[in-house]
C-alpha cells in the first residue's frame, strides 16, 4: 500500500522561500481563469492586458507606482502587526484615521505652508497608531479579541467619516460629501511625471527601515519573540504586553501613512471612497511576503499591477473589474496552502500489507 | 426623552426586530457550531454576501424563492467545505484562511453579479416572501403580529437557537462535535473523528451563513446589492464571544443588538436633531465593542479553537 504522508522538514530551503509566492500567484492566475471564459473573453488577450497595461506607457508606470504606495504601507502594518500575532485586520480603519488627521492639518491655513506636509505626515501616523491603540489596550487590558474589534473599528471608522463628511466637514464650496480641498502648500510635491508624488518613495524607504527594525533591532527582536512564542518571550524577560501594545502603534501608524499618501498626494481631500480594499489588501500582500518587509515590496507592485490593470482588462474585454478581488482572494488561500510546503515534505512510503 | 422611546417602541418595532434579528440569529448560530468545533469561520462575511447573491439569482431565473433557499444554503455548505479543506485538512491558520475565504467569496460575488446583471440603472428585483401569518398563534394579542406574522426564513431563524441548543446540548453528536472543540485528543482516542466531526460543523456553519445572507435580498429587501451585509457578519462573531458561547445567550445577544439597530432606524426615522445618520448607523457598532469589553475578562472560548488537529503529530 502507497501512504502519503507529511513530514516536518528541519529547515525550509531558500529557492523553496522564493518560488512560493510566485508558484502561489500562478495557481491563483490559472484557477481565476475559469472565470474569465466563464465572462466569455479570451484567457491570455484578458490576461495580457491585465498585466501589461499597467507598464506600457510611462503614465502607466507612474499609476502602478502609485497604486502600490498604500498596498506598501499596508502590507508593511500587516506584516509588523502579524509577527507579533496581534491580529490587527484593521488596517483599513487605521488608513482612513490617517487620512482624517492629514485632511485635517492640510487645510489649516494659519500654519506656515512648509510645515503642512511634515505634520500631515506625523499627524497621520499618530492618528493610524491610536486607532490601533485602542484594540491593543482592550485586548491585553480585558482580553477583547483583537480579530473583532479590529474588523469593528473599520466599520465604526468608515461610518464615522461618512458622517463627518455630510455634516460639519462637508464641502462647502461644492456641498459635495467630500472635506474641503487641503492647502496647495500641503499637497505632496510631484516628483516625476504628473502623479509620482512624494509619499512613493517614502513608502520606500519605510519598506526599508521597517526590515532594519525588525531585523536589527531589539524591539524587532522583541516582536518576533512575543509572536513565536509569548511564554518563552516572557520568561525571557520581555513585557509580553508592551510588545504587543508597540507593534500595534508601529502597525497602526504604517497604516495611517497609506492615508496621508492618498490625501496629500493623490486626492487631495478626504472621500469615504478613499480606501479601496486597501486595508485587506495588505493582509493579503503581507502574507505573500511571508511577512518579510522587503518582500511586501515587490509583493505590493504586483497588486498594484492586478488593481489598476483590471480596469484595463474590463474596458476592453468586458471581464467584470471585480476579478482583482477574486485573484487577492485566492492568491491569499494558494499561499497559505503553499506555505505548507515550506514547513512539511510530502512523503511516499511503501507499506507491506500484513496478512 | 423617556416618553419619545417609549413612544417608538410599539409592535412594528419589535416586529422589525425581529426581522433585523433573522439573518443575525442564523449566522451567529452557524458561527457558534464551527467555533463550538475548534474552528473559526471568519468566512462569514463573505459567506453571508454570497449566500445573499445566489439565492437572490436563483429566485430572479426561476421565479421561486424556495429555489432561492436551496442556492443559497448549497452556496454556503460549498463554502464551508473549503474552508474545511483549508482549516481542518491542511491545518493551516483559520484567521488568514478565513479572511482569505471572504475576500475570495465577496470579490466572486461582485464579479457574478456583475457578469450575469451588467449595470443596470434599476437593479433587478424579485417578489419577495410574503409575511405566512400562522393560524391561531397570529391572533394572540401582541404576541401574534409580532412573531407569528413574520416571513418562513424567520420562522426557521427562531427555530434554529432551540434546535441548535438541543443538537450541541442533548444529543450524542453534538457531544462528540463540543469534545473535539475542546479536548481533540480525547475525542479521538474515544474513536471520534475529529476531521469528520469538525468538516460536518463547518458544511452546516456555512449554510446557516449562507440562509442568513440570502433572507436580506429574498425576503427583507427583494433585490441584492453590494453593501448588502455591511459588517453583519463580523457582528456576528462578536456576538458569539459575547453569548459565551451558548446557543440561548448567543441568542440573547443577537437580539439585543437588532434591538439596538432597530432603535437607530426609528431615531433616523425621527431625526429631529439632524444628526447624520451614519451617526446612528456606526451605534450598534459601538455598543457590540462595549458588551464585548464588559464580558471578555470572563470568557471562555472552546479550549482547541484555533488548534489544527494532526492525528500523526503529538
Amino acid at each position: 500500500m502507497i501512504h502519503l504522508r507529511l513530514e516536518r522538514r528541519e529547515t525550509t530551503p531558500a529557492w523553496l522561500q522564493i518560488a512560493l509566492p510566485i508558484l502561489a500567484v500562478l495557481a491563483a492566475l490559472i484557477l481565476c481563469s475559469f472565470l474569465v471564459s466563464l465572462a466569455g473573453a479570451p484567457v491570455l488577450d484578458a490576461y495580457s492586458e491585465l498585466f501589461l497595461s499597467t507598464f506600457q506607457t510611462p503614465y502607466d508606470v507612474q499609476d502602478t507606482l502609485v497604486k502600490a504606495s498604500p498596498l506598501l504601507w499596508t502590507g508593511l502594518a500587516v506584516a509588523v502587526a502579524f509577527r507579533a500575532k496581534f491580529w490587527n485586520i484593521g488596517a483599513e480603519g487605521q488608513l482612513m484615521a490617517g487620512a482624517m488627521a492629514a485632511g485635517y492639518i492640510g487645510e489649516r491655513t494659519f500654519l506656515p505652508g512648509i510645515t503642512l506636509v511634515p505634520l500631515m505626515i506625523l499627524g497621520a501616523a499618530a492618528a493610524g497608531a491610536l486607532w490601533a491603540l485602542i484594540p491593543a489596550l482592550l485586548k491585553v487590558k480585558l482580553k477583547v479579541d483583537d480579530v473583532v474589534t479590529t474588523l469593528l473599528f473599520n466599520s465604526i471608522m468608515l461610518y464615522g467619516v461618512m458622517a463627518l463628511l455630510e455634516g460639519p466637514w462637508k464641502d462647502p464650496k461644492t456641498g459635495y460629501p467630500n472635506s474641503p480641498v487641503i492647502e496647495t502648500a500641503a499637497q505632496f510635491p510631484i516628483l516625476a511625471g504628473d502623479t509620482l508624488h512624494l509619499g512613493v518613495p517614502i513608502s520606500l524607504i519605510a519598506a526599508i527601515f521597517i526590515w532594519w527594525l525588525m531585523d536589527r533591532t531589539t524591539t524587532g527582536f522583541s516582536i518576533k519573540a512575543v509572536g513565536a512564542n509569548p511564554r518563552a518571550a516572557a520568561y525571557a524577560g520581555f513585557s509580553v504586553n508592551r510588545v504587543l501594545v508597540t507593534a500595534a502603534l508601529v502597525s497602526g501608524a504604517l497604516a495611517g501613512l497609506a492615508g496621508a499618501g492618498e490625501v496629500g498626494g493623490v486626492r487631495y481631500q478626504v472621500t469615504s471612497d478613499l480606501s479601496s480594499g486597501y486595508g485587506y489588501a495588505g493582509i493579503v500582500i503581507a502574507t505573500l511576503a511571508d511577512l518579510n518587509p522587503l518582500g511586501v515590496i515587490p509583493a505590493a507592485l504586483f497588486f498594484a499591477m492586478i488593481m489598476n490593470g483590471a480596469d484595463a482588462m474590463s474596458r476592453d474585454t468586458g471581464v467584470p473589474v471585480y476579478l482583482a478581488n477574486v485573484i487577492q482572494g485566492v492568491a491569499l488561500l494558494t499561499m497559505v496552502a503553499g506555505r505548507l510546503f515550506a514547513v512539511y515534505r510530502l512523503r511516499i512510503t511503501r507499506q507491506v500489507s500484513h496478512g | 426623552m423617556a416618553e419619545t422611546i417609549f413612544h417608538l417602541l410599539d409592535i412594528g418595532f419589535f416586529a422589525a426586530l425581529l426581522r433585523i434579528a433573522t439573518p443575525l440569529l442564523l449566522a451567529t448560530m452557524g458561527e457558534l457550531i464551527a467555533e463550538r468545533s475548534g474552528v473559526l469561520n471568519l468566512g462569514i462575511e463573505g459567506t453571508m454576501l454570497l449566500g445573499a447573491m445566489t439565492g437572490f439569482t436563483a429566485a430572479y431565473f426561476t421565479g421561486n424563492l424556495w429555489l432561492g433557499v436551496v442556492a443559497a444554503l448549497a452556496t454556503g455548505a460549498l463554502i464551508g467545505l473549503l474552508m474545511a479543506l483549508l482549516t481542518v485538512v491542511l491545518g493551516v491558520s483559520q484567521h488568514v484562511s478565513g479572511i482569505g475565504t471572504t475576500l475570495l467569496t465577496t470579490g466572486l460575488a461582485f464579479f457574478l453579479y456583475r457578469m450575469i446583471f451588467g449595470q443596470p440603472a434599476v437593479p433587478p428585483n424579485v417578489v419577495a416572501f410574503a409575511p405566512l401569518p400562522l393560524p391561531v398563534l397570529s391572533s394572540i394579542p401582541i404576541l401574534g403580529p409580532i412573531v407569528f406574522n413574520q416571513t418562513a426564513i424567520t420562522y426557521l431563524a427562531l427555530l434554529s437557537v432551540p434546535l441548535t441548543w438541543f443538537i450541541l446540548h442533548r444529543t450524542r453528536w453534538g457531544l462528540n462535535l463540543r469534545t473535539v472543540g475542546e479536548n481533540p485528543r480525547a475525542a479521538d482516542t474515544a474513536g471520534v473523528s475529529v476531521w469528520s466531526m469538525r468538516i460536518q460543523a463547518l458544511v452546516i456553519s456555512g449554510a446557516l451563513m449562507g440562509l442568513g445572507g440570502s433572507y436580506l435580498t429574498i425576503a427583507q429587501f427583494n433585490a441584492f446589492t453590494f453593501g448588502v451585509i455591511s459588517g453583519r457578519g463580523w457582528v456576528c462573531i462578536a456576538l458569539v464571544v459575547f453569548g459565551q458561547w451558548l446557543p440561548w445567550r448567543c441568542a440573547g445577544g443577537v437580539l439585543l443588538f437588532a434591538m439596538i439597530e432597530a432603535l437607530q432606524l426609528r431615531l433616523q426615522a425621527n431625526n429631529t436633531l439632524n444628526i447624520p445618520y451614519e451617526v446612528f448607523l456606526m451605534l450598534p457598532f459601538v455598543m457590540t465593542i462595549l458588551a464585548m469589553a464588559l464580558v471578555s475578562r470572563n470568557a471562555h472560548a472552546p479550549a482547541s479553537l484555533l488548534i489544527p488537529f494532526r492525528k500523526e503529530e503529538r
